[in-house]
């Protein structure tokens, strides 16, 4: 795997000259500066016999947008997954190493996975909003925790629907069924409904392969204004788009990690062959 | 040195046409601003306005083909969105055209140049810097070239270093004309066409010198745009193809 955390900023002939002020700088923060939400140790996963996921170690920073490409059956997903113990639901899913949240291993026995999957957030592919109202479905969150004021829920339910960049969109239907809405619609009700109990990492999972381009780039909107307040760790297969909206890229490929690295640095200048393969799609 | 064929190995084998038809162009482009240059030097040489003539012609072709290459450039970064090195190599290609088409501006100058001074009768010293330095600049364009098609970033540092010395010849050449000047005043204006024909060599040369740094991105990834030397020896010795 190739690390390149290097700063870029310097360029050779700067004679220290802020380059800040001159353009884009390639990254905001070099990755030593990073605030970091998750950390991922030596993890490796098995399906039965099968292994999934080798040796894994990366850090997930906090507030920024990762993104995980590879071909299909990279193990991206499998990662994703582990991020709020969604393989737990698979029987026969094995996993060693370790995974940190603000420092805590959440695979350690006592883990109330529940809590765990308020604080880490998932929105899937395919919109899966319940048949219920747009309000109903934002506000299910805090009704399962027992939270039924109808002044609290309100307020969430704006909120949460203004942070999802809805509102507008719904405010005078909120009690029509969400099943009638637009797929991009309800894929941004889903992701209202997910930041509504306040998680502290948002995980989707290809939120926008099954969108058309314009809700799409409504998605990739949402999320630059989401990392404002949460770690987003999205696993795509449109590579233009893990290069558009995220701040780091982590390439996998078959079940290891084999470059990550600041966003713009991979996409320009990767270190890796099988990543520079695979971007400038010469894999095969 | 880097696998020639590496731009003919995607998927899609009209990305690797496309890819490859945008270099075979900007190559030919190359070529034919060799001539241009090499033909304006002749004419300086032999006071021969036939070929200036030719020369200034031959620039409108020059203009044309930066134009046609250069949209090409931009179908293929709006249609293709290219990455890593596909990106790098459609940027080297875009610029590149533009040195070559500068590159072609100067021959025309020292078309230009050689008609003035066969108007004012031709100079009564001979002129072998302009054969000098034109002759070394020639060497540049034809090895920044060559290293480009090549993805040759070692002899790209060639043509960098190549420049500082061409840099030097101007200088000592410019010092003689200006003793020349002082010494026959009645010269002055037949030797400003040679020191005009000579700037313009030297900034071919320049071109040339932009041009392998366009090939040193291209290969190690790496902007060496305004760095010395040595700065540039270190980048294409220690980073590795890309």
């Amino acid at each position: 795997m190739t690390v390149n955390y290097m700063d870029t900023k310097k360029a050779p002939g700067s004679h220290g000259i802020n380059l800040e002020s001159l353009g884009r700088s390639r990254s905001d923060v070099a990755f030593e500066d990073e605030d970091i939400t998750l950390t991922v140790d030596n993890l490796d996963l098995f399906y039965g016999e099968k292994q999934a996921l080798y040796d894994v170690s990366m850090s997930i920073p906090r507030q920024k947008v990762t993104a995980f490409i590879g071909p299909s059956g990279c193990g991206k997903s499998t990662l994703l997954r582990c991020f709020n113990r969604m393989n737990d639901l698979v029987d026969t899913c094995r996993v060693e190493g370790k995974i940190s949240l603000d420092g805590d291993n959440i695979y350690e026995r006592g883990v109330d996975v529940a809590t765990l999957r308020r604080r880490v957030g998932m929105v899937f592919q395919k919109p899966n909003p319940f048949p219920k109202s747009i309000y109903e479905n934002v506000a299910y969150g805090l009704r399962i925790q027992g939270i039924n004021k109808k002044r609290v829920l309100d307020e969430v339910v704006e909120r949460s629907l203004r942070g999802a960049a809805l509102w507008d969109e719904v405010k005078d239907r909120l009690h029509d069924n969400a099943l009638g809405m637009s797929g991009g619609q309800q894929q941004r009700l889903v992701i209202a409904r997910t930041i509504a109990v306040e998680p502290e990492v948002l995980l989707l999972d290809e939120p926008a392969s099954a969108l058309d381009p314009i809700s799409t780039l409504k998605i990739e909107e949402l999320i630059y204004e989401l990392k404002d307040k949460y770690t987003i760790v999205i696993v795509t297969h449109n590579m233009q788009q893990a290069a558009r909206v995220s701040d780091y890229t982590a390439f996998m490929y078959m079940g290891k990690l084999i470059e990550f690295d600041n966003t713009d640095t991979l996409f320009t200048n990767p270190g890796n062959k099988q990543t520079e393969d695979y971007i400038t799609g010469r894999y095969g | 040195m880097k696998d020639k064929d590496l731009h003919a190995h995607h998927i899609s084998q009209q990305f690797n046409s496309e890819l490859d038809d945008i270099k075979t162009r900007m190559l030919e482009m190359g070529g034919l601003v060799e001539k241009q240059v090499a033909d304006s030097i002749n004419a300086f040489m032999s006071l021969d306005s036939g070929i200036a003539e030719e020369v200034k012609r031959g620039d409108q072709l020059v203009n044309a083909l930066e134009s046609a290459i250069d949209e090409e450039c931009t179908i293929i970064l709006a249609r293709r969105q290219p990455t890593a090195s596909d990106l790098r190599m459609v940027l080297s290609i875009s610029k590149a055209l533009s040195d070559l088409e500068r590159m072609g501006d100067e021959a025309t100058k020292v078309a230009d140049a050689a008609m003035k001074l066969g108007e004012l009768g031709g100079l009564p010293r001979s002129v072998l810097e302009i054969r000098h330095i034109g002759d070394h600049v020639l060497t540049m364009v034809r090895n920044a070239l060559d290293a480009f098609a090549r993805f040759d970033s070692e002899m790209a540092l060639k043509v960098a270093e190549e420049d500082s010395a061409v840099d030097m010849e101007y200088g000592t050449a410019m010092r003689s004309l200006v003793t020349y000047m002082m010494e026959d005043p009645r010269s002055i204006s037949s030797v400003l066409q040679v020191l005009w024909a000579l700037r313009s060599l030297e900034r071919v040369g320049d071109h040339a010198r932009n041009i392998a740094e366009h090939v040193i991105y291209l290969v190690k990834g790496a902007d060496v745009r305004h760095a010395d030397i040595e700065e540039m020896a270190a980048t294409v010795q220690e980073l590795p193809d890309r």
